[in-house]
């Protein structure tokens, strides 16, 4: 059931319970107490907004920072990646494989405030060796979801 | 002037379901629980095959029977899903769509005279096909009690000497009915012993829920020889608009298939027929993830209906739920005519699939879960509108 579960919050993590619950063909108890048990422990971690800024009139840059560091004595990836997730502006950070070693994804006001997160923050760091910044021009597609075209039922409306 | 028609056209009934379209289509920003085909669009791994062999410059015809790559695909789909061994060379031929392959089969089938068997409801296609075929439809009328399964005793009941084909339209359109193994063997015995021949419309195989899965009849003992099994891309894939169907069949019916396919059509469409390539050899997935979607809306409708106190057996297959509207009087036109005037909600009346589906109204739960929403919302108010309860 929690597979199911999931795949259906996934997408629409405002579905009622009672929808939930009728479209597994489970009880609504049962759905409510595995979706409670999921926020226990920690599988589910937040409910969302999946937004298109681009769609207000609201600045928003948001921009993917490629990081190396040196993982130093005692003190591995993870305390490194703590030290950056911390900070209210990062979104997200990864451990890549590859290449260099986290991606950061940053949001700000402005191209300039970003820039100087990165130069007065990030870059100073200890163990960061280097960074390189990318801006996200635009969002074609987020989170799975299309947010470029609206989607219309063009079927005709009987058909056998 | 003379008459410039053909007598045996001008006797068949235009489809019911034109006629309801017609109604509907008049109607400003109604919404419709009346589609027959899938709300997914075709998953996009299968149309951009499409457009790479236009890239390419696959733009010719095929081979008659279809491009071979595809045939073998087919086969090794029909192995896998059906346990049937077919001859990609001998026993398969691609067509438009699964209608253009129930037309053909009849009419390499049939000589004047000879019956057709059609349990209804039913699609709408097998008895003006029948006809056109020069053939003589026999209809027989499935029942709610029975699951809308075809039972021996009403098999045997319509079957004289001059039976040749039994139709078996399952998982069926438009009750949702499906045949289980042990149902198909004792159709199958009777086949077997008055010597007939069926056409198996699978079109809807991939469609069937719980546990238990779609059985062919064709991989029956002593079945293969004597049916014409039919498939397509359109339900299973999503691909309604490519028309893309399939037949499978014994080498001696699909060879005089193939030569009316090649006179009259020449080859399925070529774009299609590439992106259908994909569809058999990597569409598992596809059709896995979009049958528990379905299978979710499945049990959404069913609720909804006792929610609002309409009966209703349990669909166990395609995407369509058939409720009774018997308690309230009404014919089913008559039913859907007043919901679409005063709820502005299309459904197809029972009728339509033959007339022992008056009573049943045929509802469509390919929609997104915000429009079932609303059309069943509305429904409800119907419903409780006729009881007297608002």
């Amino acid at each position: 059931m929690r597979e199911k579960i999931l795949a259906v919050m996934e997408k629409n993590s405002r579905i009622d319970i009672k929808d939930l619950a009728v479209l597994l063909g489970e009880s609504e108890m049962a759905v409510a107490n595995e979706i409670a048990d999921m926020e226990k422990e920690h599988v589910i971690c937040g409910y969302h907004t999946l937004i298109n800024w681009d769609n207000t009139s609201d600045e928003k840059v948001v921009a993917l920072i490629e990081v190396k560091v040196t993982p130093q004595r005692g003190m591995g990836f993870d305390k490194i990646a703590e030290r950056i997730y911390q900070y209210s502006e990062v979104n997200a950070v990864y451990l890549m494989s590859g290449a260099y070693d986290f991606t950061v994804f940053i949001e700000g006001k402005t191209m300039r405030q970003v820039a100087q997160f990165v130069s007065e923050k990030l870059s100073p760091m200890e163990s960061v060796l280097s960074t390189a910044t990318h801006f996200v021009l635009k969002k074609y597609k987020d989170h799975g979801t299309v947010l470029v075209q609206e989607v219309q039922d063009e079927r005709m409306l009987i058909t056998p | 002037m003379r008459n410039p028609l053909s007598d045996v056209i001008t006797t068949i009934e235009p489809s019911g379901i034109r006629k309801f379209f017609d109604i509907v289509s008049e109607m400003k920003d109604a919404i419709s629980l009346g589609v027959g085909e899938p709300d997914f669009d075709t998953p996009w791994h299968i149309r951009e095959e499409g457009i790479y062999s236009l890239e390419k410059g696959k733009t010719f015809y095929t081979s008659n029977a279809g491009l071979k790559e595809l045939r073998i695909e087919i086969a090794n789909y029909l192995k896998r899903r059906c346990d049937l061994t077919y001859d990609p060379d001998q026993e398969l031929l691609v067509t438009v769509g699964g209608s253009e392959a129930i037309d053909i089969a009849l009419r390499a089938m049939l000589n004047p005279g000879d019956e057709v068997l059609i349990p209804q409801p039913s699609f709408v296609s097998y008895l003006p096909c029948t006809v056109l075929a020069g053939g003589t439809p026999v209809i027989i009328e499935l029942e709610e009690k029975d699951q809308f399964r075809l039972t021996a005793q009403k098999l045997r009941e319509k079957i004289t000497d001059k039976t040749k084909i039994l139709i078996m339209p399952f998982p069926n359109n438009p009750t949702g009915a499906v045949m289980r193994r042990e149902d198909l063997e004792a159709v199958a015995e009777i086949v077997r012993e008055h010597d007939l021949f069926v056409l198996s419309d699978e079109i809807y195989c991939e469609l069937t829920f719980g546990a238990r899965r779609h059985v062919s009849i064709a991989s029956l003992p002593g079945m293969k020889e004597r049916t014409v099994l039919i498939n397509g891309f359109s339900k299973s894939y999503a691909m309604t608009g490519w028309r893309l169907g399939y037949a499978a069949a014994p080498h001696v019916i699909q060879e005089q298939m193939l030569k009316i396919h090649q006179f009259a059509i020449m080859c399925a469409p070529t774009t299609s027929q590439y992106a259908a390539v994909a569809a058999v050899r990597d569409g598992d997935g596809d059709v896995e993830r979009m049958r528990e979607s379905y299978d979710q809306r499945r049990r959404f409708v069913l609720h909804a209906f006792e929610e609002m106190g309409l009966t209703c057996f349990e669909p166990n297959g395609a995407f369509y739920a058939f409720p009774s509207i018997k308690r309230f009087g009404m014919t089913s036109e008559e039913f859907a005519s007043r919901f679409l005037r005063e709820e502005k909600v299309a459904v197809v009346p029972g009728t339509v699939f033959g007339a022992c589906g008056e009573g049943f109204l045929r509802v469509s739960y390919a929609y997104s879960l915000k429009s079932l929403k609303e059309a069943l919302g509305r429904m409800e108010r119907f419903v409780k509108r006729l009881d007297g309860k608002v």
